[in-house]
């Protein structure tokens, strides 16, 4: 798949900003007026940045709106409605927390249940696809949802959490590719499925539709970061899980959080790219290119 | 509401003959003319004279060579276009509506003044029938020519999609898979019409024909006694033609010295 930058950032950020307001609507900090105002800033900051750049891809932004009325089908629909209820239910009990100094515990656990629950559909939406073999697996929604809990547990302070959370993602994340290294071939479809010929002999593409390149092709058959992937898993491993932790472990000082907060961000986006250039479309078979 | 219908009156859909397609791509050719001015967007094209052309096209002709263990290579041609599935994914996953499967006719369209270009419905689709046209910024896909098989502006025989009105070689068939009399159905039927990815669970209501098996042939050669290389010992005027073109420098039988 082609990995687009919007989608990338949307939701790598977003996903960070709904699990800090998890945290937060737990009381995880518990602190009220200007700090409380800060970390609310910073997750909506990453949540409403994120959701905004996820419109960066769309041909017509103008229409969004509609987007909120097919939530009985469509997994994307149910997204946005998430999104919007998490973040006005956060918003009414930040103001609690932020200017009457007060816990409305029930508003900030249903308000929590929101955000994860939003991380879970923006999940959904790639784990629904079967044309996605790399994707159309049990693992990607945890996948998705620990790495929004682990981020969320790093910008919230929660050093306590963060470190077995830290090394449950890492376990997560190299499951996901391990098990999704295979799934192309799992999934049974090939050229001979595709085409039909397979009982004549073995189908091998000739020639494509057209001399050019097309939508489907830029799209769907990414395949210039194959080359790099593992090096890439790597370098992900290092930033988002290893680096953290060793930061965490020493003693604390605000700038050791900071290093390890831009480490962790900075692997999921290497991670999230991977979860992009490496993921196979099967309409990549009929191009002979799989 | 895009959740699918349980099920339609009537299956429209094409029964596409592998055997028969010759690989000229006039159906691509119709396809665009004819979608490209009438139902919707126009299909654009980006640099179309240029260095890196490219374009929307709702139906595109693969070529494929198929290597049997024994014996020579088939090339099969291979049109593609929307196959307006029962079981159709790119429907559930749109997320406004904009794409849907009519309960009269079982055709996927989209609508598009409510299409914001998301693109998921084609990243749903694994036939890749979906293409998001990049001036219009709205997914365009075939319509089984929804404009010209009810049109009644059209003289009958007008009256079925447009690739399928042009198909040269007749390897193209409309019509309603529903029906088990209908001329499609009983082509699938005798001919052992397929689905394509099967596995993917999208029931296609368009079908193709295999390739027939190719017949082999036997050795035999009725010409043989008549076609005698030759003569050992020519008499005559060739004879002595024979002998004296020998006798001339330079070697005869090994072509050019």
């Amino acid at each position: 798949m082609h990995p687009a930058p919007s989608i990338i950032l949307f939701t790598t950020l977003s996903g960070l900003g709904f699990g800090l307001l998890t945290f937060l609507g737990l009381g995880m900090p518990g602190s009220t007026g200007f700090t409380a105002f800060v970390f609310f800033t910073i997750a909506y900051l990453l949540a409403v940045g994120g959701l905004l750049f996820s419109t960066f891809h769309l041909g017509h932004p103008e229409r969004a709106l509609k987007a909120f009325s097919q939530w009985r089908s469509s997994w994307l629909s149910r997204e946005g409605i998430c999104a919007v209820a998490a973040l006005v239910v956060m918003a009414i009990y930040g103001i609690g927390r932020v200017f009457f100094a007060q816990h409305w515990g029930l508003i900030g656990g249903i308000g929590a249940i929101l955000s994860l629950l939003t991380v879970f559909t923006t999940s959904m939406i790639y784990a629904q696809l079967k044309t996605v073999p790399r994707w159309h697996m049990p693992l990607t929604s945890p996948l998705f949802m620990a790495l929004s809990i682990t981020g969320g547990a790093l910008l919230a302070g929660q050093v306590q959490f963060v470190i077995p959370l830290l090394i449950l993602s890492a376990i997560i994340q190299v499951a996901y590719w391990v098990m999704g290294d295979s799934r192309l071939a799992e999934s049974g479809s090939t050229m001979e499925s595709a085409t039909g010929l397979g009982h004549i002999g073995k189908v091998k593409a000739f020639e494509p539709p057209h001399t050019g390149t097309n939508y489907l092709m830029r799209e769907f058959i990414h395949v210039v970061g194959r080359k790099h992937a593992m090096k890439l898993r790597a370098i992900a491993l290092v930033l988002g899980f290893a680096l953290p932790l060793i930061f965490l472990l020493l003693p604390f000082g605000h700038i050791f959080a900071l290093f390890a907060v831009f480490c962790h961000v900075a692997g999921i986006l290497t991670s999230r790219w991977l979860f992009f250039a490496q993921a196979e479309h099967v309409v990549g078979l009929y191009y002979g290119k799989r | 509401m895009t959740t699918l219908p349980t099920s339609t009156q009537k299956k429209l859909g094409l029964v596409i003959d592998l055997d028969t397609c010759v690989g000229c791509h006039a159906c691509v050719v119709s396809c665009k003319g004819w979608n490209t001015e009438n139902y919707g967007a126009p299909l654009s094209d980006q640099n179309p004279y240029g260095g890196d052309p490219s374009g929307t096209f709702l139906n595109r002709v693969h070529s494929f060579e198929v290597q049997p263990d024994e014996g020579a290579a088939q090339l099969i041609h291979f049109p593609k276009s929307c196959l307006h599935c029962e079981d159709a994914p790119c429907v559930t996953v749109c997320p406004t509506g904009a794409s849907y499967k009519r309960v009269e006719d079982g055709i996927v369209l989209v609508n598009e003044q409510d299409c914001i270009g998301c693109g998921l419905c084609a990243w749903a689709c694994p036939y890749g029938a979906r293409e998001m046209d990049a001036s219009e910024k709205v997914m365009k896909k075939c319509t089984l020519c929804v404009d010209r098989i009810y049109n009644e502006n059209l003289p009958e025989e007008d009256r079925q999609p447009a690739c399928v009105r042009t198909c040269p070689s007749g390897a193209r068939h409309f019509g309603d898979l529903a029906d088990e009399t209908s001329d499609v159905s009983i082509l699938v039927a005798e001919r052992g019409g397929f689905d394509l990815m099967p596995e993917q669970g999208t029931k296609p209501v368009n079908k193709y024909l295999p390739p027939r098996p190719k017949d082999t042939m036997e050795e035999f050669d009725i010409l043989a006694p008549y076609l005698e290389p030759v003569a050992k010992d020519a008499g005559g005027f060739l004879g002595w033609l024979d002998k004296a073109l020998d006798k001339l420098p330079g070697n005869s039988a090994g072509g050019a010295n």
